[in-house]
């Protein structure tokens, strides 16, 4: 990925970040998540992981984002006045973010890849990232691992199912 | 920049934009076509005449130039309305929403084999990616805020209605069609839809062309009906059956935004005909014929490339628009369905005879030990 690719679309990525935090709508805080959701992929792409951009559009932009979306638009939720007033609230989030923050620039000081530009240009191993790349390490190495997602993920289904139940009875 | 890079460029360029057009071309003439298909089957003529006012003059006939262009103007040179109290920001932005991710799924349907023009091979494919048939999925998820915004952003309670009922469509085909699409994927051992098309060619038995619906009839149903409704169109038109809901999600669209919807419902159908066509009906290739010509046991009829490369592209065409066509009768002939026998088709009929299938191809392949 090169500089001048890398710029306007980091910039564009941090536009739309900041839309999500910043929106009090919540309808366009979310399109902005969508907007920030599909830039990543279109990062992925530029960092040879096209199977892992179609997963990110697939899961996040495509099913969770729309989940979203739809307990909005059926709340029905207005703009966001509450929030502004419990500011203890606010500070917390902001103190464990700046945290957070701190902590992720600090691994990537250490990685030696704080500058932009620094790392790129370095041509990734064949057959990096693609399909059957990720098949072959999630059905081998990541065997177990992976099982025990699927087995997490049906458990998670029934709940839903039982608890969606309860209510109509 | 060197030569080789620009002409490369160049023959992107010209790709992209020629099935850009291509799709855009055909959603209008799709438009004339189910008007006069729904014409025919109600025993009526049909749009058959237009006057377009122009200039102040009034270019009227019978002609087919005339209706189909008359359909478009017309919408473009409506009042573009938004209703009081709608969000103005999201209400503009959710047809381009629909539109977009539809128009780029044509970058991965390939209409051709590789030809050689000037010693220089084209593959006759946009973009080849090697997620292929996933970018489909991705983009055929997108497609759903379109809807959902178009909804929400009327402030129409028929609208919203509409965006609802569309969205949770949509995401529950999307499941059935993405296991149609595993057992494809399994049957050909690939995602890329070039390679599929490619692995199709020949014959079984020396007479029957070999084509992925003669191995996986089942995904090809599964396929056709979520595809049918992943597009909404009757029967599975719920989102925007008049009788209820007006027109859905996009009741309180007019003009040049509404044309955007209702050009989406058509380039979607072109879609799901094209992928039809490319995953169980061989794309473009045409029985008996190789790259070097026609192939009938032992006798050769040698074609020139660009001969074979035509029938390619005309072998697609014709498949794809047959299953265009028979979309529209499906549409013309089939009542709606109720909402709950959508879910039900959808969740327990469509869904679990997917995993049935995937299963079963699986344990197949896996007993002839193919891959």
């Amino acid at each position: 990925m090169s500089l001048p690719l890398f710029l306007p679309l980091a910039a564009l990525l941090l536009l739309s970040a900041l839309g999500v935090v910043l929106n009090t709508h919540p309808v366009r805080s979310a399109m902005c998540l969508v907007a920030t959701l599909f830039l990543l992929a279109v990062f992925f792409i530029f960092l040879d992981a096209e199977f892992v951009a179609a997963l990110q559009i697939i899961v996040y932009a495509g099913a969770i984002m729309v989940v979203f979306l739809f307990v909005i638009m059926l709340l029905n939720l207005e703009k966001d006045e509450v929030g502004r007033t419990r500011t203890g609230w606010h500070m917390t989030t902001m103190v464990s973010a700046g945290l957070f923050a701190i902590g992720l620039l600090y691994i990537v000081y250490r990685a030696g890849t704080l500058l932009p530009g620094a790392g790129m240009g370095v041509a990734a191993p064949a057959a990096f990232g693609s399909l059957e790349m990720v098949a072959l390490r999630l059905f081998t190495v990541y065997l177990l691992p992976f099982e025990i997602t699927g087995l997490l993920m049906l458990a998670a289904v029934v709940g839903a199912v039982v608890l969606a139940k309860k209510k109509v009875a | 920049m060197d030569s080789t890079l620009a002409i490369n460029i160049a023959i992107s360029a010209v790709l992209a934009l020629a099935v850009t057009l291509n799709a855009l071309q055909l959603a209008g003439l799709l438009g004339w076509v189910e008007r006069k298909a729904s014409a025919l089957i109600q025993d009526r003529i049909g749009a058959n005449r237009a006057a377009i006012p122009l200039f102040g003059f009034k270019f009227a006939g019978k002609g087919l130039v005339n209706t189909l262009m008359a359909d478009p103007l017309k919408f473009l040179t409506k009042e573009d309305v938004i209703p009081r109290g709608a969000d103005r920001l999201l209400h503009t932005i959710a047809p381009c929403l629909a539109v977009f991710p539809a128009l780029v799924t044509f970058a991965v349907i390939p209409f051709g084999d590789v030809v050689v023009l000037y010693g220089k091979e084209i593959n006759l494919q946009v973009a080849q990616l090697n997620i292929g048939i996933l970018y489909v999925l991705a983009m055929v998820s997108l497609g759903v805020y379109g809807v959902v915004l178009g909804g929400w952003a009327s402030n129409n309670r028929w609208s919203l209605l509409g965006g609802i009922r569309g969205s949770a469509q949509m995401i529950s085909y999307e499941l059935a069609m993405g296991l149609a699409l595993v057992a494809m994927i399994m049957t050909y051992g690939t995602v890329d839809l070039q390679a599929m098309c490619r692995a199709q060619g020949g014959t079984i038995l020396g007479f029957i062309p070999n084509w992925g619906i003669f191995y996986q009839p089942l995904a090809f149903i599964i396929f056709m009906c979520a595809g049918i409704a992943e597009s909404k169109r009757v029967p599975f038109d719920l989102p925007e059956s008049e009788s209820e809901l007006i027109c859905g999600y996009f009741t309180e669209y007019s003009g040049t935004k509404h044309l955007m919807f209702f050009m989406t419902d058509f380039i979607e159908v072109v879609i799901v005909a094209s992928l039809a066509t490319v995953l169980f009906f061989g794309g473009w290739q045409v029985p008996f014929l190789e790259r070097d010509g026609f192939h009938f046991g032992e006798t050769i009829f040698a074609l020139p490339s660009i001969v074979v490369a035509v029938l390619g592209i005309l072998s697609y065409t014709v498949k794809s628009m047959f299953f265009c066509w028979l979309q529209i009768m499906t549409r013309w002939t089939l009542p709606r369905f109720r909402y709950d026998q959508l879910m039900r088709l959808g969740w327990m009929g469509l869904l679990p005879l997917g995993f049935l299938n995937a299963i079963v191809t699986a344990a197949v392949i896996l007993a002839l030990g193919s891959h």
